[in-house]
Protein backbone atom coordinates (compact mmCIF):
# COMPACT_ATOMS: atom_id res chain seq x y z
CA UNK A 1 0.00 0.00 0.00
CA UNK A 2 1.77 3.62 -1.23
CA UNK A 3 0.02 6.62 -0.36
CA UNK A 4 0.33 9.27 -2.06
CA UNK A 5 0.07 12.54 -0.17
CA UNK A 6 -1.45 15.79 -0.91
CA UNK A 7 0.33 18.77 -1.88
CA UNK A 8 3.45 16.50 -3.43
CA UNK A 9 3.63 15.87 -6.60
CA UNK A 10 4.27 12.12 -7.71
CA UNK A 11 5.73 10.57 -10.50
CA UNK A 12 3.41 9.45 -13.16
CA UNK A 13 4.57 7.02 -15.75
CA UNK A 14 2.17 5.77 -18.81
CA UNK A 15 2.22 4.40 -22.20
CA UNK A 16 1.09 7.50 -24.42
CA UNK A 17 -0.25 6.76 -27.90
CA UNK A 18 2.79 3.85 -27.48
CA UNK A 19 5.54 6.16 -26.57
CA UNK A 20 6.53 5.68 -22.60
CA UNK A 21 6.06 8.94 -21.09
CA UNK A 22 6.74 10.26 -17.91
CA UNK A 23 5.70 13.26 -16.44
CA UNK A 24 4.88 15.05 -12.00
CA UNK A 25 1.25 15.18 -10.73
CA UNK A 26 -1.31 16.30 -8.10
CA UNK A 27 -3.41 13.49 -6.70
CA UNK A 28 -5.94 16.16 -7.91
CA UNK A 29 -4.47 16.58 -11.20
CA UNK A 30 -6.56 15.37 -13.53
CA UNK A 31 -5.57 13.02 -16.57
CA UNK A 32 -6.94 15.61 -19.43
CA UNK A 33 -4.65 18.24 -17.90
CA UNK A 34 -1.70 16.24 -17.34
CA UNK A 35 -1.76 15.27 -20.57
CA UNK A 36 -1.45 18.77 -21.88
CA UNK A 37 0.40 20.12 -19.80
CA UNK A 38 2.80 18.11 -18.15
CA UNK A 39 2.79 16.07 -21.30
CA UNK A 40 2.15 17.92 -23.75
CA UNK A 41 -0.24 16.47 -25.99
CA UNK A 42 -2.48 19.07 -26.27
CA UNK A 43 -4.91 17.33 -29.04
CA UNK A 44 -6.86 16.46 -26.00
CA UNK A 45 -9.53 19.47 -25.09
CA UNK A 46 -10.92 20.18 -22.34
CA UNK A 47 -15.06 21.49 -22.14
CA UNK A 48 -17.42 21.11 -19.20
CA UNK A 49 -15.13 19.13 -16.76
CA UNK A 50 -17.87 17.21 -15.39
CA UNK A 51 -17.96 14.53 -18.01
CA UNK A 52 -20.73 15.53 -20.09
CA UNK A 53 -19.15 17.12 -23.19
CA UNK A 54 -17.04 14.81 -24.24
CA UNK A 55 -14.38 16.65 -25.63
CA UNK A 56 -11.56 14.95 -23.62
CA UNK A 57 -12.52 11.46 -24.32
CA UNK A 58 -9.49 9.39 -24.86
CA UNK A 59 -9.01 5.54 -25.15
CA UNK A 60 -7.38 3.93 -21.53
CA UNK A 61 -6.14 0.39 -22.32
CA UNK A 62 -8.43 0.84 -25.20
CA UNK A 63 -11.74 1.63 -23.84
CA UNK A 64 -12.49 5.48 -24.70
CA UNK A 65 -13.61 7.36 -21.35
CA UNK A 66 -13.40 10.88 -20.37
CA UNK A 67 -10.13 12.25 -19.21
CA UNK A 68 -11.68 15.02 -16.76
CA UNK A 69 -13.03 12.32 -14.93
CA UNK A 70 -9.89 10.45 -14.58
CA UNK A 71 -6.94 11.32 -12.40
CA UNK A 72 -3.67 11.41 -13.69
CA UNK A 73 -2.25 8.92 -11.00
CA UNK A 74 -4.78 6.37 -11.72
CA UNK A 75 -3.19 6.27 -15.35
CA UNK A 76 -0.16 5.00 -14.57
CA UNK A 77 1.39 2.16 -16.40
CA UNK A 78 -2.22 2.47 -18.54
CA UNK A 79 -1.94 2.48 -22.06
CA UNK A 80 -3.43 6.11 -22.83
CA UNK A 81 -4.46 6.74 -26.74
CA UNK A 82 -5.49 10.30 -27.49
CA UNK A 83 -5.72 11.87 -31.22
CA UNK A 84 -2.36 12.52 -31.64
CA UNK A 85 -1.84 8.94 -32.49
CA UNK A 86 -4.23 8.47 -34.77
CA UNK A 87 -2.50 9.86 -38.02
CA UNK A 88 0.85 7.80 -39.45
CA UNK A 89 4.35 8.90 -38.82
CA UNK A 90 4.30 11.13 -41.78
CA UNK A 91 1.13 12.52 -40.51
CA UNK A 92 -0.92 11.57 -43.07
CA UNK A 93 -4.56 11.46 -41.74
CA UNK A 94 -6.06 7.90 -40.98
CA UNK A 95 -9.02 6.44 -42.57
CA UNK A 96 -11.42 8.20 -40.08
CA UNK A 97 -10.04 11.22 -40.26
CA UNK A 98 -9.80 11.59 -43.98
CA UNK A 99 -13.59 10.40 -43.81
CA UNK A 100 -14.17 13.75 -41.39
CA UNK A 101 -12.77 15.86 -43.72
CA UNK A 102 -14.06 14.55 -46.60
CA UNK A 103 -17.76 14.71 -45.28
CA UNK A 104 -17.35 18.22 -43.44
CA UNK A 105 -17.77 16.15 -40.47
CA UNK A 106 -16.34 19.26 -38.37
CA UNK A 107 -16.27 23.06 -38.51
CA UNK A 108 -14.48 24.29 -35.22
CA UNK A 109 -12.94 21.08 -34.62
CA UNK A 110 -13.11 21.21 -31.08
CA UNK A 111 -14.92 18.73 -30.01
CA UNK A 112 -13.44 16.13 -32.83
CA UNK A 113 -10.77 14.64 -31.35
CA UNK A 114 -13.24 13.46 -28.31
CA UNK A 115 -15.38 12.25 -31.10
CA UNK A 116 -12.52 10.57 -32.73
CA UNK A 117 -11.50 8.25 -29.91
CA UNK A 118 -14.82 7.21 -29.00
CA UNK A 119 -15.32 6.55 -32.56
CA UNK A 120 -11.97 4.85 -32.84
CA UNK A 121 -12.67 2.41 -29.52
CA UNK A 122 -16.77 1.74 -30.93
CA UNK A 123 -15.50 0.51 -34.68
CA UNK A 124 -13.25 -1.83 -33.09
CA UNK A 125 -16.33 -3.63 -30.92
CA UNK A 126 -19.19 -2.77 -33.47
CA UNK A 127 -17.44 -3.26 -37.23
CA UNK A 128 -21.06 -3.02 -38.62
CA UNK A 129 -23.06 -0.67 -36.98
CA UNK A 130 -26.30 0.98 -37.69
CA UNK A 131 -26.87 4.45 -37.89
CA UNK A 132 -29.18 4.28 -34.88
CA UNK A 133 -26.02 2.64 -33.08
CA UNK A 134 -23.78 5.79 -34.22
CA UNK A 135 -26.20 7.88 -33.24
CA UNK A 136 -26.60 6.25 -29.67
CA UNK A 137 -22.55 6.38 -29.45
CA UNK A 138 -22.67 10.10 -30.35
CA UNK A 139 -24.89 11.14 -28.02
CA UNK A 140 -21.79 11.01 -25.55
CA UNK A 141 -20.25 14.02 -27.25
CA UNK A 142 -21.49 17.70 -27.78
CA UNK A 143 -21.03 19.43 -31.12
CA UNK A 144 -22.77 22.71 -31.44
CA UNK A 145 -21.44 23.27 -35.57
CA UNK A 146 -22.32 20.59 -37.46
CA UNK A 147 -25.75 19.05 -36.30
CA UNK A 148 -23.95 15.67 -36.26
CA UNK A 149 -25.07 14.70 -39.77
CA UNK A 150 -22.17 14.67 -41.65
CA UNK A 151 -20.69 13.27 -38.50
CA UNK A 152 -22.61 10.06 -38.69
CA UNK A 153 -21.84 9.91 -42.36
CA UNK A 154 -18.08 10.22 -41.82
CA UNK A 155 -17.97 7.21 -39.11
CA UNK A 156 -21.24 4.89 -41.05
CA UNK A 157 -18.65 5.36 -44.50
CA UNK A 158 -15.77 4.64 -42.74
CA UNK A 159 -17.09 1.10 -41.04
CA UNK A 160 -18.28 0.41 -44.59
CA UNK A 161 -14.76 0.68 -45.82
CA UNK A 162 -13.30 -1.31 -43.46
CA UNK A 163 -15.79 -4.03 -43.95
CA UNK A 164 -15.22 -3.80 -47.79
CA UNK A 165 -11.46 -3.88 -47.20
CA UNK A 166 -11.62 -6.79 -44.72
CA UNK A 167 -13.33 -8.90 -47.56
CA UNK A 168 -10.84 -7.87 -49.79
CA UNK A 169 -8.01 -9.28 -47.64
CA UNK A 170 -10.24 -12.28 -47.02
CA UNK A 171 -10.00 -13.46 -50.61
CA UNK A 172 -6.60 -12.02 -51.49
CA UNK B 1 -13.99 22.70 -11.96
CA UNK B 2 -10.54 20.98 -10.42
CA UNK B 3 -10.86 18.75 -7.31
CA UNK B 4 -9.42 20.00 -4.45
CA UNK B 5 -6.47 18.46 -2.22
CA UNK B 6 -6.80 14.62 -0.99
CA UNK B 7 -4.38 11.82 -0.18
CA UNK B 8 -4.61 8.76 -2.01
CA UNK B 9 -4.22 5.24 -2.17
CA UNK B 10 -4.77 2.65 -4.76
CA UNK B 11 -6.16 -0.77 -3.09
CA UNK B 12 -4.74 -4.46 -3.41
CA UNK B 13 -7.94 -5.88 -1.96
CA UNK B 14 -11.13 -5.53 -0.24
CA UNK B 15 -9.37 -6.13 3.46
CA UNK B 16 -7.10 -3.75 2.83
CA UNK B 17 -10.29 -1.07 1.72
CA UNK B 18 -12.08 -2.21 4.79
CA UNK B 19 -9.06 -1.38 7.18
CA UNK B 20 -8.60 2.02 6.16
CA UNK B 21 -12.41 2.51 6.32
CA UNK B 22 -12.50 1.43 9.88
CA UNK B 23 -9.61 3.91 10.30
CA UNK B 24 -10.92 7.01 8.27
CA UNK B 25 -14.72 6.17 7.94
CA UNK B 26 -16.36 9.68 6.56
CA UNK B 27 -13.28 11.55 5.69
CA UNK B 28 -12.45 8.76 2.68
CA UNK B 29 -14.52 7.88 0.00
CA UNK B 30 -14.09 4.76 -2.22
CA UNK B 31 -13.46 5.62 -6.33
CA UNK B 32 -14.45 3.43 -8.18
CA UNK B 33 -14.69 4.34 -11.74
CA UNK B 34 -15.66 7.83 -10.38
CA UNK B 35 -18.24 8.63 -13.19
CA UNK B 36 -19.94 10.39 -10.16
CA UNK B 37 -17.44 11.01 -7.71
CA UNK B 38 -15.07 12.70 -9.68
CA UNK B 39 -18.12 14.58 -10.92
CA UNK B 40 -18.95 15.76 -7.32
CA UNK B 41 -15.16 16.36 -6.25
CA UNK B 42 -14.39 18.87 -10.01
CA UNK B 43 -17.35 20.78 -8.58
CA UNK B 44 -15.85 20.88 -4.61
CA UNK B 45 -19.43 19.21 -3.87
CA UNK B 46 -17.50 16.96 -1.74
CA UNK B 47 -13.81 17.08 -0.45
CA UNK B 48 -12.84 14.40 1.56
CA UNK B 49 -9.40 13.86 3.21
CA UNK B 50 -8.60 10.40 1.35
CA UNK B 51 -9.19 8.46 -2.10
CA UNK B 52 -9.61 4.62 -1.53
CA UNK B 53 -9.24 3.79 -5.11
CA UNK B 54 -10.34 0.37 -6.07
CA UNK B 55 -10.61 1.16 -9.65
CA UNK B 56 -8.27 -1.52 -10.10
CA UNK B 57 -8.53 -4.09 -6.98
CA UNK B 58 -8.06 -7.23 -9.20
CA UNK B 59 -9.95 -9.21 -6.72
CA UNK B 60 -13.36 -7.28 -6.64
CA UNK B 61 -12.88 -6.89 -10.36
CA UNK B 62 -15.81 -9.83 -11.27
CA UNK B 63 -18.73 -10.83 -12.77
CA UNK B 64 -20.14 -14.23 -11.93
CA UNK B 65 -23.18 -16.33 -12.05
CA UNK B 66 -23.56 -17.27 -8.24
CA UNK B 67 -26.73 -19.49 -7.16
CA UNK B 68 -29.45 -17.58 -8.74
CA UNK B 69 -28.23 -14.46 -8.91
CA UNK B 70 -25.39 -12.60 -11.37
CA UNK B 71 -23.01 -10.99 -8.69
CA UNK B 72 -20.77 -7.70 -9.67
CA UNK B 73 -17.61 -7.27 -7.60
CA UNK B 74 -16.95 -3.45 -6.56
CA UNK B 75 -14.50 -2.90 -9.42
CA UNK B 76 -16.50 -4.33 -12.30
CA UNK B 77 -16.97 -1.80 -14.73
CA UNK B 78 -21.03 -1.22 -16.68
CA UNK B 79 -19.47 -1.83 -19.47
CA UNK B 80 -18.56 -5.59 -18.51
CA UNK B 81 -21.74 -6.30 -17.88
CA UNK B 82 -23.69 -5.04 -20.45
CA UNK B 83 -21.48 -6.44 -23.16
CA UNK B 84 -21.80 -10.12 -21.97
CA UNK B 85 -23.02 -12.38 -24.26
CA UNK B 86 -25.85 -14.02 -22.23
CA UNK B 87 -27.04 -11.27 -20.43
CA UNK B 88 -29.99 -10.58 -22.55
CA UNK B 89 -30.84 -14.36 -20.66
CA UNK B 90 -29.44 -13.77 -17.07
CA UNK B 91 -31.00 -10.26 -16.44
CA UNK B 92 -33.19 -9.49 -19.09
CA UNK B 93 -34.26 -6.19 -16.97
CA UNK B 94 -30.55 -4.78 -17.30
CA UNK B 95 -30.20 -5.59 -20.83
CA UNK B 96 -33.15 -3.38 -21.53
CA UNK B 97 -31.71 -0.41 -18.96
CA UNK B 98 -28.36 -0.33 -20.13
CA UNK B 99 -28.64 1.49 -23.35
CA UNK B 100 -30.45 4.49 -21.14
CA UNK B 101 -27.78 4.88 -18.78
CA UNK B 102 -25.21 7.77 -19.37
CA UNK B 103 -23.16 7.07 -22.07
CA UNK B 104 -21.24 4.29 -24.35
CA UNK B 105 -18.12 6.05 -22.88
CA UNK B 106 -19.63 6.71 -19.31
CA UNK B 107 -20.25 2.96 -18.96
CA UNK B 108 -16.73 2.06 -20.19
CA UNK B 109 -15.49 3.58 -16.86
CA UNK B 110 -18.56 3.58 -14.35
CA UNK B 111 -19.21 0.79 -12.14
CA UNK B 112 -22.42 -1.24 -11.45
CA UNK B 113 -21.46 -0.72 -7.62
CA UNK B 114 -20.60 2.49 -7.52
CA UNK B 115 -23.81 3.70 -9.22
CA UNK B 116 -25.49 1.88 -6.22
CA UNK B 117 -23.68 3.25 -3.74
CA UNK B 118 -24.07 6.59 -4.98
CA UNK B 119 -28.03 6.26 -4.59
CA UNK B 120 -29.33 8.76 -7.01
CA UNK B 121 -33.02 8.26 -7.14
CA UNK B 122 -32.91 8.80 -10.62
CA UNK B 123 -30.35 6.20 -11.79
CA UNK B 124 -31.16 2.97 -13.70
CA UNK B 125 -28.84 0.35 -11.63
CA UNK B 126 -30.54 1.50 -8.57
CA UNK B 127 -34.05 0.94 -10.08
CA UNK B 128 -33.30 -2.16 -11.61
CA UNK B 129 -31.44 -3.34 -8.06
CA UNK B 130 -34.95 -2.34 -6.51
CA UNK B 131 -37.29 -3.79 -9.06
CA UNK B 132 -35.46 -7.40 -9.14
CA UNK B 133 -35.47 -7.59 -5.26
CA UNK B 134 -31.83 -8.13 -5.56
CA UNK B 135 -28.96 -7.60 -2.85
CA UNK B 136 -25.56 -5.23 -1.64
CA UNK B 137 -22.85 -6.89 0.24
CA UNK B 138 -21.79 -4.15 2.71
CA UNK B 139 -18.25 -5.42 3.73
CA UNK B 140 -16.43 -3.76 6.74
CA UNK B 141 -13.46 -4.90 8.98
CA UNK B 142 -15.89 -6.64 11.62
CA UNK B 143 -17.58 -8.86 8.54
CA UNK B 144 -20.24 -8.80 6.27
CA UNK B 145 -23.75 -8.46 6.21
CA UNK B 146 -26.58 -8.19 3.37
CA UNK B 147 -29.07 -6.07 3.00
CA UNK B 148 -32.40 -6.13 0.07
CA UNK B 149 -32.35 -3.40 -1.93
CA UNK B 150 -35.60 -2.11 -0.33
CA UNK B 151 -33.47 -1.93 2.89
CA UNK B 152 -30.06 -0.34 1.27
CA UNK B 153 -31.70 2.96 0.03
CA UNK B 154 -32.33 5.15 2.53
CA UNK B 155 -33.31 8.44 0.51
CA UNK B 156 -31.52 10.94 -1.80
CA UNK B 157 -27.76 9.88 -2.36
CA UNK B 158 -28.30 8.34 1.44
CA UNK B 159 -28.24 4.57 1.71
CA UNK B 160 -27.45 2.40 4.86
CA UNK B 161 -23.69 1.84 3.97
CA UNK B 162 -22.32 3.02 7.83
CA UNK B 163 -18.78 4.39 7.03
CA UNK B 164 -16.63 1.61 7.90
CA UNK B 165 -18.42 -0.55 4.88
CA UNK B 166 -17.60 -1.23 1.57
CA UNK B 167 -20.28 -2.06 -1.03
CA UNK B 168 -18.02 -5.03 -1.76
CA UNK B 169 -20.70 -6.59 -4.35
CA UNK B 170 -24.44 -6.36 -5.79
CA UNK B 171 -26.35 -9.28 -7.09
CA UNK B 172 -29.24 -9.07 -9.32
CA UNK B 173 -31.14 -11.95 -9.29
CA UNK B 174 -31.49 -14.33 -12.87
CA UNK B 175 -34.78 -14.48 -14.64
CA UNK B 176 -37.03 -16.60 -13.86
CA UNK B 177 -39.32 -18.92 -15.85
CA UNK B 178 -42.79 -17.55 -16.74
CA UNK B 179 -42.04 -14.23 -15.68
CA UNK B 180 -41.56 -10.97 -18.13
CA UNK B 181 -39.38 -8.01 -17.88
CA UNK B 182 -40.06 -4.23 -19.41
CA UNK B 183 -38.02 -1.69 -18.58
CA UNK B 184 -38.77 2.59 -19.95
CA UNK B 185 -37.64 5.87 -19.56
CA UNK B 186 -37.99 9.53 -20.44
CA UNK B 187 -35.28 12.22 -20.11
CA UNK B 188 -34.89 15.25 -22.06
CA UNK B 189 -32.44 14.12 -24.32
CA UNK B 190 -30.90 10.51 -24.36
CA UNK B 191 -28.30 9.72 -21.91
CA UNK B 192 -30.40 12.43 -19.27
CA UNK B 193 -31.06 11.70 -15.70
CA UNK B 194 -34.26 10.27 -16.23
CA UNK B 195 -37.40 12.61 -15.23
CA UNK B 196 -39.12 9.02 -14.43
CA UNK B 197 -38.09 5.40 -15.28
CA UNK B 198 -39.80 2.81 -14.96
CA UNK B 199 -39.32 -1.20 -14.53
CA UNK B 200 -41.61 -3.76 -14.10
CA UNK B 201 -41.54 -7.62 -13.25
CA UNK B 202 -44.55 -10.06 -13.97
CA UNK B 203 -45.16 -13.30 -13.16
CA UNK B 204 -47.57 -15.78 -12.22
CA UNK B 205 -47.32 -13.96 -8.64
CA UNK B 206 -48.60 -10.80 -9.60
CA UNK B 207 -46.85 -7.48 -10.89
CA UNK B 208 -44.09 -5.05 -9.46
CA UNK B 209 -43.54 -2.16 -10.54
CA UNK B 210 -40.79 0.26 -9.55
CA UNK B 211 -40.31 3.87 -10.69
CA UNK B 212 -37.15 6.17 -10.26
CA UNK B 213 -36.73 9.63 -11.19
CA UNK B 214 -39.32 10.32 -8.74
CA UNK B 215 -39.29 10.28 -4.85
CA UNK B 216 -35.83 10.35 -2.83
CA UNK B 217 -35.22 6.66 -4.00
CA UNK B 218 -36.16 4.02 -6.48
CA UNK B 219 -39.93 2.88 -4.88
CA UNK B 220 -41.78 -0.45 -5.57
CA UNK B 221 -45.27 -1.41 -5.86
CA UNK B 222 -46.66 -4.91 -5.38
CA UNK B 223 -49.72 -5.27 -6.89
CA UNK B 224 -52.30 -8.98 -8.00
CA UNK B 225 -52.71 -9.21 -11.26
CA UNK B 226 -55.02 -6.27 -12.04
CA UNK B 227 -56.03 -5.23 -15.62
CA UNK B 228 -57.83 -1.85 -16.58
CA UNK B 229 -59.16 0.12 -14.15
CA UNK B 230 -58.09 -1.06 -12.00
CA UNK B 231 -54.91 -0.89 -12.74
CA UNK B 232 -55.69 2.52 -13.80
CA UNK B 233 -56.79 2.86 -10.19
CA UNK B 234 -53.52 1.28 -8.58
CA UNK B 235 -51.39 3.42 -11.34
CA UNK B 236 -53.06 6.71 -9.90
CA UNK B 237 -52.47 5.36 -6.14
CA UNK B 238 -48.87 4.92 -6.81
CA UNK B 239 -48.42 7.91 -8.73
CA UNK B 240 -49.76 10.23 -5.94
CA UNK B 241 -48.19 8.17 -3.49
CA UNK B 242 -44.27 9.13 -4.76
CA UNK B 243 -44.99 12.73 -3.89
CA UNK B 244 -43.34 14.13 -6.99
CA UNK B 245 -41.87 17.61 -6.68
CA UNK B 246 -41.33 20.45 -9.12
CA UNK B 247 -38.92 21.60 -10.48
CA UNK B 248 -36.88 22.73 -13.50
CA UNK B 249 -37.10 19.78 -15.32
CA UNK B 250 -40.59 18.69 -15.31
CA UNK B 251 -44.03 19.60 -13.00
CA UNK B 252 -44.91 17.14 -10.61
CA UNK B 253 -48.28 16.71 -12.11
CA UNK B 254 -46.10 16.23 -15.74
CA UNK B 255 -44.61 13.21 -13.59
CA UNK B 256 -47.12 11.98 -12.10
CA UNK B 257 -48.41 11.60 -15.91
CA UNK B 258 -45.61 10.01 -16.82
CA UNK B 259 -45.47 7.44 -13.83
CA UNK B 260 -49.33 6.48 -14.81
CA UNK B 261 -48.18 6.40 -18.86
CA UNK B 262 -44.84 4.69 -18.84
CA UNK B 263 -46.17 2.26 -15.75
CA UNK B 264 -49.14 1.39 -17.80
CA UNK B 265 -46.30 1.00 -21.05
CA UNK B 266 -43.97 -1.42 -18.61
CA UNK B 267 -46.64 -3.97 -17.14
CA UNK B 268 -48.43 -4.47 -20.44
CA UNK B 269 -44.51 -4.98 -21.76
CA UNK B 270 -43.67 -7.29 -19.57
CA UNK B 271 -47.10 -9.14 -19.39
CA UNK B 272 -46.50 -10.07 -23.00
CA UNK B 273 -43.06 -11.12 -22.65
CA UNK B 274 -44.48 -13.58 -19.41
CA UNK B 275 -47.03 -15.34 -22.33
CA UNK B 276 -44.11 -16.22 -24.73
CA UNK B 277 -43.11 -18.71 -21.89
CA UNK B 278 -44.48 -21.61 -20.11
Amino acid sequence: MKRLEQGERHTVSLILNGVPRTGRADNRTLLSDFLRHELGATGTHVGCEHGVCGACTVRIDGAAARACLTLAVQAEGRRVDTVEGLAGKDGELNDLQQAFRRNHALQCGFCTPGILMSCSDFLERVPGPTEAQVRDMLSGHLCRCTGYTNIVKAVLETAAERQARREEEKHA
Amino acid sequence: MKPGAFDYIRIDSAEEACELLAQYGDDARILAGGQSLMTVLNMRLAQPGLLLDVSRTAPLDYVRLQDDKLAVGAAATQASVEWRAGLAGEVPLLKLAFPHISHFQVRNRGTVCGSIAHADPSAELPLCLAALEGEVVLRSKKGRRVLKAGQFFQGMLLTARRPDELVEEVRYPLAATGTGYAFEEFSTRHGDFAIVACAAVVSRDGIRLAVGGVADRPRVARWPHLEDSALDAALNDFAWDLEAQDDPHASAKYRRHLVRRLGRRVIQQASAATSGEK
